[in-house]
């Protein structure tokens, strides 16, 4: 292993070495492939720990859990995942699909007015865009957390708040959605492709659908992903406008599972166990799309 | 021209357009609604879900509730009051003491996950670093997380009678860790967004990296630059644009400081329900009935969001325009 390292440090090395003794160039190379090696495997052990620690401990029965030394696995993961899905008549299940149904739809719909939008402003010179342009940017600042309040307020005048509309309308507008969407339009499509549609006697919209849609698949997919995430990830949003408890998502689910637990440490390994149980998901989505993600979109829209 | 150019049907023109030379000029659009319909509903949603809730938590803010007398169900009427509930807010001690706990967690919270983020993004573009693969998706593991999941499962880990570290801590005759307890809690909560945010800047700042053309670098070497000079002197200036985003970013999401503390709080007597300035605004909007307070608190933390992020976009593009000059 060694020697690979100093052959792959080679080529490096020799235009380097011509500036400093060559007895420290082989030390110094090695050490810097070790040093960087180390303190990486270091920040992935410690970004994994409450992971593992999660997936060990919700193996534990009740009894395991506060006698046992932490990262040694116990013998109650069937039981606590019986009691799990059992809880409150199936509860669990049902925030796990609200999850899903929230962050799916809603990223769903988001990514596609997002789309529409980012394009219109970057293939389109009309009136009001830079005012369209500049005012959702501003919204990118606006931390979508402070609005829930007055979107609460505003929903339950139109006597909209309580149910799951009122999570899921909120969570469709995305000043961020449409701000990398017009990045990757402005990028991705070429004039003559529109025009050339247009001259063939496609209408507005089947240019959309049938030539525009299809280019920005790959930005459509980064939007949707930091959509999906980021509405699977809300707490304050559902827990002020939801009001009945089959409504809510995993978040707000859990929290309350771990706020009535306070009195009776029972619930501690129900909370636990629905924790590692409500990451999976999300992990795997993150895991398996990670190479269609175009975060260069991200840091590349930056520099204008 | 144009026609003679744009010619090929429509399955050629995607991979002829491109090799036209210069693109011909505009042609007649002849929908000329069309842009507008394609914005329309991001508009629509933009105005009713964010221009005017902010809008209305303005003129909310501006109001106040009064009781008048009168029976059992006394009445309660909204009256125009100017900034008496900003005056109100402004000096009350438990949301000023909130706005500086949030404060103190953020100057923690934020250069830790910014400097780890950059630190681990420049290691990764080390050419001979091993394991960059497990590290990349490792670190980036916390943000599918949950925030609120992320502060469940740390906050077991800090409660005594779960923890490991106090386990270990106990075994060696130290007794348990106050991880909940006065000030550790700040780090404890710092240390929960550390977590859930240093993957994705990473991401982030390491996405810039890769764009860097190589013979920047070449370049460097031959000047005699060793690794850790051109890290420090060629690539964080180039990925400047991208960690002033996750600055931004990572500031904005200081101040939604919520779900982690609200998480923990079943677990320790020392977060109050009015320890962050959104706790406070919840308190005041739900269970103390203060709309006007609440308001006037959201309408204060949105526009320090606003100034401080512009604050900062403001340094960037002079710099930037700077440089295009």
């Amino acid at each position: 292993m060694t020697a690979t390292t100093a052959a792959t440090a080679v080529p490096a090395s020799t235009t380097a070495g011509r500036a400093r003794p060559s007895g420290r160039t082989s030390g110094r190379m090695s050490w810097g492939a070790a040093i960087p090696t180390v303190i990486l495997v270091i920040g992935a052990i410690y970004c994994l720990i409450p992971v593992i620690w999660v997936f060990i401990a919700s193996t534990k029965s009740r009894g395991e859990l506060f006698t046992t030394f932490s990262f040694a696995p116990g013998s109650g993961l069937w039981q606590n995942l019986g009691d799990l899905f059992s809880y409150g008549g199936g509860q669990f299940g049902s925030w796990a699909a609200n999850s899903l149904l929230y962050a799916g739809v809603g990223g769903v719909v988001s990514t596609l007015v997002s789309a529409a939008a980012g394009y219109a402003l970057a293939k389109f010179d009309f009136r009001g865009r830079d005012l369209i342009f500049y005012s959702i940017l501003g919204g990118v600042l606006i931390p979508g957390i402070t609005l829930a309040v007055p979107q609460y307020l505003l929903l339950s005048e139109l006597g909209l708040a309580g149910g799951p509309i009122s999570v899921l309308l909120p969570s469709i507008i995305s000043p961020f959605g449409i701000y990398l969407s017009r990045v990757f339009a402005a990028s991705a499509i070429p004039t003559d492709i529109l025009e050339a549609g247009r001259i063939d006697g496609a209408s507005e919209w089947r240019v959309f659908r049938l030539i525009v849609l299809p280019i920005m698949v790959p930005g459509m997919v980064t939007v949707f992903l930091l959509q999906f995430v980021g509405i699977w990830n809300n707490f304050l949003l559902p827990f002020v406008m939801l009001s009945d408890q089959g409504d809510y998502p995993l978040t707000v689910g859990l929290y309350t599972l771990l706020a009535k637990g306070s009195g009776s440490p029972a619930l501690y390994s129900l909370a636990i166990i629905g924790a590692a149980v409500s990451i999976i998901p999300l992990i795997c989505l993150v895991l398996f799309l990670q190479r269609f993600w175009r975060l260069d979109l991200i840091s590349g829209g930056l520099k204008g | 021209m144009t026609t003679s150019n744009l010619a090929p049907v429509k399955s050629t023109v995607a991979r002829t357009a491109g090799r036209n030379g210069a693109p011909p000029k505009r042609g007649r659009i002849r929908g000329r609604f069309a842009p507008y319909l394609f914005a329309a509903p991001a508009v629509v949603l933009y105005v009713v879900f964010m221009l005017i809730p902010v809008l209305y938590a303005i003129w909310l803010s501006l109001r106040a509730y009064r009781l008048q007398s009168g029976g059992t169900f006394g009445r309660r009427v909204e009256v125009f009051v100017g900034l008496e509930n900003y005056t109100a807010v402004l000096s009350d001690p438990e949301l000023l003491a909130s706005f500086g706990r949030m404060a103190v967690y953020g100057i923690i919270a934020v250069p830790l996950t910014l400097g780890l983020a950059l630190l681990f993004a420049l290691l990764l573009d080390v050419p001979a670093v091993r394991a960059k693969r497990f590290s990349r998706t490792a670190i980036f593991i916390p943000y599918a997380v949950p925030g609120v999941v992320a502060a469940l499962m740390w906050g077991f880990m800090y409660l005594p009678s779960t923890s490991p570290f106090s386990y270990i801590s106990e075994q060696m005759g130290f007794g348990t860790i106050p991880f909940l307890e006065g000030n550790a809690l700040f780090g404890s909560l710092a240390n929960i967004a550390i977590w859930g945010g240093v993957g994705f800047n990473m991401i982030i700042i390491y996405t810039s990296l890769r764009g860097i053309p190589a013979e920047l670098y070449e370049a460097a070497r031959l000047d005699g630059a060793n690794e850790f000079q051109i890290a420090l002197r060629v690539k964080v200036p180039l990925v400047g644009p991208a960690i002033v985003l996750t600055t931004v970013f990572a500031l904005i999401g200081t101040l939604q400081l919520y779900g982690e503390p609200m998480t923990l709080k079943p677990m320790t007597n020392d977060i109050s329900q009015t320890w962050a300035p959104l706790m406070t605004i919840y308190r005041d909007a739900f269970l103390t009935d203060n709309l006007p307070a609440a308001a006037a608190s959201s309408t204060l933390l949105a526009l320090g969001t606003v100034a401080l992020s512009l604050i900062i976009l403001g340094i960037v593009n002079r710099k930037k325009f700077g440089e295009r000059a």
